[in-house]
């Protein structure tokens, strides 16, 4: 009788996953996530809304590459040309930037390389190179790893070597790698303000203007995929680039810091 | 009146490349207890499992009598070593019930008026692995015996019980045997067998030495392995 | 050492308040994990069975593809349930993708091998023993195997519970297919990945020993059952 009850229990646990109505899933990338902003936004857009938004926390590539498949209503990324590829397949309707934040550069406390003396974030750069100091990069083709290509080709340097290591994984995964490596590497400055396991690293380098990140939003094409919920996608983009959003975003500090501003043009 | 049962045409049965039994050919009837006798490895045991068909012959022929239908239908073996479910004594014993589909209750109901047939005096709800030797021994005759068969075998039944218990099981067989039940078994017990037996079938090494009557068997066997083995001689 | 320490009073501190997200994502582990291990089971098992008794051409490639598919990666598993269950994929018209069944699905493909080789090797034994009565007996070949999985259903039970921990335990699926979405999909693995992401390692920690916990609880309890349900050895 036990094993029978046990069973019931169980099927009926498994099966009593209700779908909801209003929820939309949007993809996002990891650093997005890890700014804690996320946490701050959604609660707003239910309350004014009604939209419940499910966001699926990966990588820039398979943010752009679950909103391809259709497997969610919109993406919030941060990748401009792969923005602009994604969008040229009809894969979505429109971009819409909405805001940026910035890249930083962190490394050993006692910066062997002497990055914090750079000008320019190339400068950083070809110093970490010519000091052969461990360098992280994430390797994993997300935005953050594509911004750092750009910045090493910007600066004329193709880094190999012992010194240059790619993880392949996300921002987290990076960090921690780094931490226990006591290397420099290039972190959205929220996913470094949030990261727990500093051991002793600290933030080397900031404030270049081509390190700003623009984040973009972009909803699915209902089109190409007709069970995309566009309505819902253009209500939160409403939202987005309200008042209450620029209100919201612009007001969010991390430690004190001002992490995101606002940039959406409202039409 | 009685009539062939099955009849056995140069049966051989190898294992391994190697004449475990055979060739053996001879006749049984349909009433009465056949008696298997013959030293350790004679092929007592082989034997018995072909004729139940539970062992693959190589060569020769197992043929039924048309009129032996209903004894081939209803067969149960009693093997020498008793197998164990992993069920208590009183649902080891009405397992054969439940798989014609009597219902638990009932199958369980029949199973404690059997086990008491044979003498089974146990508390039926515990492990059947908790049984001593013989009463192993009485729970798989029981469980032979609940779906009432035309034709019993048994691998020596008696082999692990004690001169009380053998008793019993033989009053229980001679009572099955009254009853029109045929029985084909194998024992190493002449006295045994002289009190059952209606007919001997005496093996060594896997050949067919002697069948005879019971009567004739123990009076005066033909052959030097029989004689010499009813001396207790060793037989070579 | 520390780490751990701190883990430790944290895991504490989360199950003492049951913390509302720590009950949220635990139960939803629960509930994929379980509802997995009972398909598997379901599948499993008598899948086990049946090669434990059959003698048939394909019974040694059979049993070598099952040894295979025990040692699949999930993360594997993770995407053919995803290309499969995308909206651009064969499934995808079920919308089932970043829903808990889709989950359920990738944990019943990956521990069923385990279930059915587990519970292949248990009955393997259990028909070496009744091999000769049940054919004495004339059993039919559905009445065999339902003998052999009812009175082989203690190591049976054991074959369930290594399916179950594995499930409970596996991230590398759960999370392609899911998504780790807050209040949708986030359970205790995914969750103790995105704290490690995040580098707190002492929240990480705490969710994976209340992991352990819910482990043991589980098997725990069934073997309770299991004993209570009848007093007997087997
Ligand atoms: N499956 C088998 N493979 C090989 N040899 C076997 C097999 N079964 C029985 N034998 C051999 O056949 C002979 C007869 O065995 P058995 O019928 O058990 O004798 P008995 O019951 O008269 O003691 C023995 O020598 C035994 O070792
Ligand atoms: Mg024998």
């Amino acid at each position: 009788m036990t094993f029978k009850t046990l069973l019931a229990a169980a099927l009926s646990a498994v099966f009593a996953v209700a779908a909801q109505a209003q929820d939309m899933k949007m993809s996002v990338t990891t650093s997005f996530a890890n700014s804690g902003l996320a946490d701050v936004l959604l609660p707003e857009i239910k309350k004014d809304t009604g939209i419940n938004v499910q966001l699926l926390i990966v990588g820039t590539g398979q943010a752009l590459k679950l909103g391809a498949q259709g497997d969610v209503d919109a993406v919030l990324v941060h990748a401009k040309a792969a923005e602009l590829a994604w969008l040229a397949e009809g894969n979505g309707t429109h971009r819409r930037e909405i805001m940026y934040n910035d890249f930083i550069f962190v490394g050993p406390s006692d910066d062997p390389a002497g990055v914090a003396k750079a000008d320019r974030a190339t400068d950083a750069l070809s110093a970490i190179a010519e000091a052969k100091a461990p360098f992280v990069s994430r390797g994993d083709n997300s935005g953050t790893h594509k911004m750092e290509l750009r910045l090493w080709d910007a600066a004329g340097i193709a880094p190999q070597g012992d010194w240059y290591r790619a993880v392949g994984q996300g921002m987290g995964a990076a960090l921690n790698t780094a931490s226990g490596m006591n290397a420099y590497l290039m972190s959205d400055r929220a996913s470094w303000l949030k990261f727990a396991n500093k051991g002793d690293l600290k933030l080397v380098y900031e404030g270049d203007p081509i390190l700003f990140n623009q984040y973009a939003y972009m909803p699915v094409n209902p089109t190409k995929h007709p069970h995309a919920k566009n309505d819902l996608a253009n209500t939160l983009e409403a939202w987005l680039v309200s008042d209450r959003a620029k209100e919201l975003i612009d007001g969010y500090t991390l430690n004190g810091e001002k992490l995101f501003t606002f940039n959406a043009t409202v039409d | 009146m009685v009539n062939p049962m099955m009849v056995l045409d140069k049966v051989e049965l190898r294992r391994g490349g190697r004449v475990i039994v055979g060739p053996i050919s001879l006749g049984l009837r349909d009433a009465g207890v056949t008696m298997a006798m013959g030293p350790n490895g004679a092929g007592k045991t082989t034997l018995l499992r072909a004729l139940h068909g539970l062992e693959r012959v190589s060569s020769g022929q197992i043929r039924w009598a048309e009129s032996a239908e209903a004894l081939r239908a209803r067969q149960a073996f009693v093997f020498q070593t008793p197998i164990l479910m992993r069920r208590s004594v009183l649902d080891s014993i009405a397992y054969p019930l439940r798989l014609k589909g009597v219902s638990r209750g009932e199958a369980r109901e029949r199973a404690a008026a059997c086990a008491e047939t044979v003498g089974l005096r146990v508390r039926l709800k515990k492990d059947a692995s908790t049984l001593s030797g013989g009463e192993k021994q009485k729970m798989a005759l029981a469980r032979a015996l609940i779906t009432e068969p035309a034709l019993l075998f048994l691998d020596e039944p008696s082999a692990n019980l004690d001169g009380r218990s053998t008793r019993e099981i033989e009053e229980i067989l001679t009572h099955i045997r009254a009853g029109g039940t045929r029985i084909v078994m194998s024992t190493h017990d002449i006295g045994q067998a002289r009190r059952l037996a209606d007919e001997v079938v005496f093996l060594h090494d896997g050949r067919l030495v002697e069948q005879a009557s019971s009567a004739a068997f123990f009076d005066a066997p033909q052959s030097n392995q029989a004689y010499a083995y009813l001396q207790g001689d060793i037989v070579i | 050492m520390n780490d751990i320490l701190q883990g430790l009073a944290r895991a504490a501190k989360l199950v003492v308040t049951l913390n509302a997200d720590l009950v949220e994502i635990t139960l939803l582990s629960l509930q994929v994990s379980l509802g997995a291990a009972v398909i598997g089971s379901a599948i499993g098992l008598p899948l086990g069975a049946w090669l434990a008794i059959n003698r048939f051409p394909a019974r040694r490639m059979v049993i070598a593809l099952l040894n295979a598919l025990m040692g699949l990666p999930p993360v594997v598993v993770g995407l053919f349930v995803y290309v499969l269950f995308s909206r651009s994929g064969p499934l995808g018209v079920l919308g089932l993708l970043f829903t808990p069944t889709a989950m359920v699905i990738a944990q019943v493909i990956i521990i069923t091998p385990i279930i059915a080789s587990v519970a292949h090797q248990a009955i393997r034994e259990l028909w070496a023993d009744y091999h000769d009565l049940l054919i004495s007996l004339e059993t039919t070949h559905s009445q065999r195997i339902a003998t052999l999985l009812w009175d082989g259903r203690r190591a049976l039970m054991t074959a369930s519970l290594a399916g179950f921990g594995r499930g409970i335990g596996e991230v590398g699926a759960i999370m392609i297919v899911g998504g780790n979405i807050d209040h949708a999909t986030r359970v205790l693995t995914t969750a103790i990945a995105l704290e490690t992401g995040k580098g707190e390692f002492d929240m990480a920690l705490a969710l994976g020993f209340v992991l352990i916990g819910l482990a043991i609880a589980v098997n725990l309890t069934l073997h309770m059952l299991s004993r209570t349900e009848r007093g007997s050895r087997w």
